[in-house]
């Protein structure tokens, strides 16, 4: 069993913290994203998991050992670079082969080893080149290879994919799923983008400045995100986030427009508020992806239209701010066309405007 | 586009003679002192000058081992056995300990790393010859004239703060995600210096060593002051016991002269190719 589990985690430098006390339980099997903007401690967190880094504080346990003052070599756990970090003195069967000579292997079950982790990846041809005969796309293959032959307890990506073209960047996503579900292994994987996190996640982690924001399946932080931070960073296009106060039961928007609050919203009369609602919620009458909620008729001129083929992203204004709404089915939209918007009542988020915590 | 497709012909031969004036006031010299070497006394002394050799031989080599009759050789061997033993062994004792502190500075941080590496630069500021007399002084204390030792110790103390520098800069440039992925790999850390980090940094340590060797090899102010007897002499101390009071051997002398060049070429040859690498290591995106 390779769980791995963070209590109240600390990283200080000096006198600097930088990741403040984190709590984390990794089950089993699971596919763990942590995302979060640049310096949020994601990729120090991954590190400290993988004993690069000394932890300041709290514990870490892989499995039932608690692996603090372990060296990485002794932690079972296997980790794609960036860089992919391939050595460039060795060839790819080399590199494949690296950390399995180092453990004493003998060369037969190397040779078996290698041969089955380029076989899964599709390597067979490279194993006699040099990393600096491949393509990027091929490196990280290389790194995936050499990540697995070991048999870890534990695999660990740090933002594996994001030295790769938007293309490749899709081609190997797709192939690290596949990966984790050929090889069933704990896998915690940072990134900032994302769209990696709910595509390949169980769970994801969002942090931000050392702290964990919120924890939860793909579907539960896009659709319950905890806090108006979560709420503009999961999902793309961004959440809307209007500013507004509560007047007798409704958000009331800087333009006077007020639109009913959910019923199990807990707001109190006069608290100013941040509404929230996703583009998908927002959408041209007749183009909206619930066409059965409740919902709002808001009459408002396209400011941009951006057609992508399947649907068109409408720029326009609300409670004084630009907001964007999708368009599903669309037909040609021209800017300065007046459009009557649906917003999806059931789908709205609120948030207190001092704490940008959730209020529902 | 290469860079000789916008060249005019004139240009391109402009630059060809050039060089080649460059190349031959660089050479000549060198060219002159081996061709000396191998020409007959009456030649060399000639006057007019003969500049184009007419005869060829190896008797000023064998003058200087003592193997002629007419005259009395010198103790070359001991001078190039003491040559090596205080290169070889100050060079390897430089890149030891050189290699070691251009990767503690590549690596680690720790404090003073700032000023102690700028100690160690400002120490290359100091002319060999001005320490001439403290060192004579303090070694004329601590018995280390005329000793290999003595000289040994002189040759460290100039090519390790060289030698940091330059390994530093070698280190600096392989990644630390390698040493990072080969201690997840089930390295230690010692491991994974020795089968990652150190095979990458094998060309710079090679220039290094060249250039250390090249210091100790050709070094002269220091070893003159230093060095009394054939206890401790070295090649190019040797050189000056070719001139007398109102003569110069010249031809003994550029038989020697060519003694102390070829070992410093096959050195540089055997190394050449870690050598370019080394050297252009930087410019180079692995």
């Amino acid at each position: 069993m390779a769980e791995v589990r963070l209590e109240k985690v600390v990283k200080r430098y000096g006198k600097l913290e930088i990741v403040h006390g984190i709590d984390l339980a990794v089950a089993h099997n699971e596919f763990v994203v942590l995302v979060g903007p640049s310096g949020c401690g994601k990729s120090t967190t991954l590190r400290m998991i993988a004993g690069l880094e000394e932890i300041s504080g709290g514990t870490i346990r892989i499995g039932d050992r608690v692996v603090n003052e372990l060296p990485p070599r002794s932690r079972n756990i296997s980790m794609v670079f960036q860089s992919y970090a391939l050595y460039p003195h060795m060839s790819v069967r080399e590199n494949l082969g690296f950390g399995l000579k180092i453990a004493g292997q003998g060369e037969d079950e190397i040779k078996k080893r290698v041969d089955e982790a380029a076989e899964i990846l599709g390597l067979g041809e490279l194993l006699d080149r040099l990393p600096q005969h491949l393509s990027g796309g091929q490196r990280q293959r290389v790194a995936m290879g050499r990540a697995i032959v070991r048999h870890p307890d534990v695999f660990l990506f740090d933002e594996p994919l994001s030295n790769l073209d938007a293309k490749l960047r899709g081609q190997m996503r797709v192939e690290i799923k596949k990966l984790h579900q050929r090889v069933k292994t704990t896998v915690i994987y940072v990134t900032h983008d994302q769209v990696e996190a709910m595509t390949l996640a169980d769970r994801i982690v969002i942090m931000r400045d050392g702290h964990v924001e919120q924890v939860g399946t793909p579907s539960e932080v896009f659709e319950r995100p905890v806090n108006t931070f979560v709420a503009g960073f999961i999902g793309s296009p961004p959440m809307n986030l209007i500013e507004a106060v509560v007047t007798t039961g409704k958000a009331r928007l800087a333009d006077g427009i007020e639109v009913p609050l959910p019923p199990d919203a807990r707001v109190s009369e006069g608290l100013p508020i941040v509404l929230g609602f996703r583009p998908e919620s927002f959408a041209p009458r007749g183009h909206s992806l619930h066409a059965d909620a409740r919902a709002l008729s808001l009459s408002r001129t396209v400011v941009i239209a951006e057609p992508l083929g399947t649907e068109t992203i409408l720029f326009t204004t609300l409670g004084g701010k630009d907001v964007q709404g999708k368009m599903l089915a669309p037909r040609p939209v021209s800017p300065g066309e007046q459009l009557e918007f649906t917003l999806d009542l059931d789908r709205l988020h609120v948030f207190d405007h001092a704490s940008g915590v959730t209020l529902r | 586009m290469s860079a000789g497709s916008i060249e005019r012909p004139w240009q391109r031969w402009a630059i060809r003679i050039g060089v080649f004036i460059a190349m031959l006031i660089l050479v000549l010299p060198g060219a002159w002192v081996v061709l000396t070497a191998f020409r007959p006394n009456i030649e060399v002394l000639a006057r007019p000058a003969v500049w184009i050799p007419q005869n060829l031989t190896l008797h000023n080599f064998l003058g200087i081992f003592g193997r002629l009759d007419t005259q009395q050789g010198l103790p070359v061997a001991n001078y190039f056995i003491n040559s090596m033993v205080i290169s070889v062994t100050s060079t390897v004792v430089a890149i030891a300990v050189g290699m070691m502190g251009g990767y503690a500075f590549a690596r680690y941080r720790f404090r003073g790393k700032a000023a102690l590496f700028l100690g160690f630069m400002l120490s290359r500021t100091v002319p060999g010859v001005a320490l001439s007399l403290p060192l004579f002084i303090l070694w004329s204390r601590l018995g280390l004239i005329d000793t290999s030792v003595g000289l040994i110790i002189v040759y460290m103390a100039v090519n390790i703060p060289f030698t940091i520098w330059l390994t530093d800069g070698f280190f600096r440039q392989i990644p630390v995600d390698l040493s990072e992925a080969a201690q997840i790999d089930g390295c230690t850390r010692w491991q994974a210096f020795w089968k990652v980090e150190f095979p990458l940094a094998r060309s710079g340590l090679a220039s290094a060593a060249i250039f250390a060797f090249l210091t100790s090899w050709n070094e002269y102010a220091l070893a003159s002051q230093l060095t009394r007897t054939t206890a401790s002499k070295t090649m190019p101390v040797g050189l000056m016991d070719f001139t007398a009071q109102f003569t110069v051997d010249w031809t003994g002398m550029s038989a020697m002269a060519v003694l102390i060049i070829v070992p410093a070429l096959v050195l540089t040859f055997i190394v050449q190719k870690h050598l370019i690498a080394g050297l252009t290591f930087g410019g180079v995106k692995g």
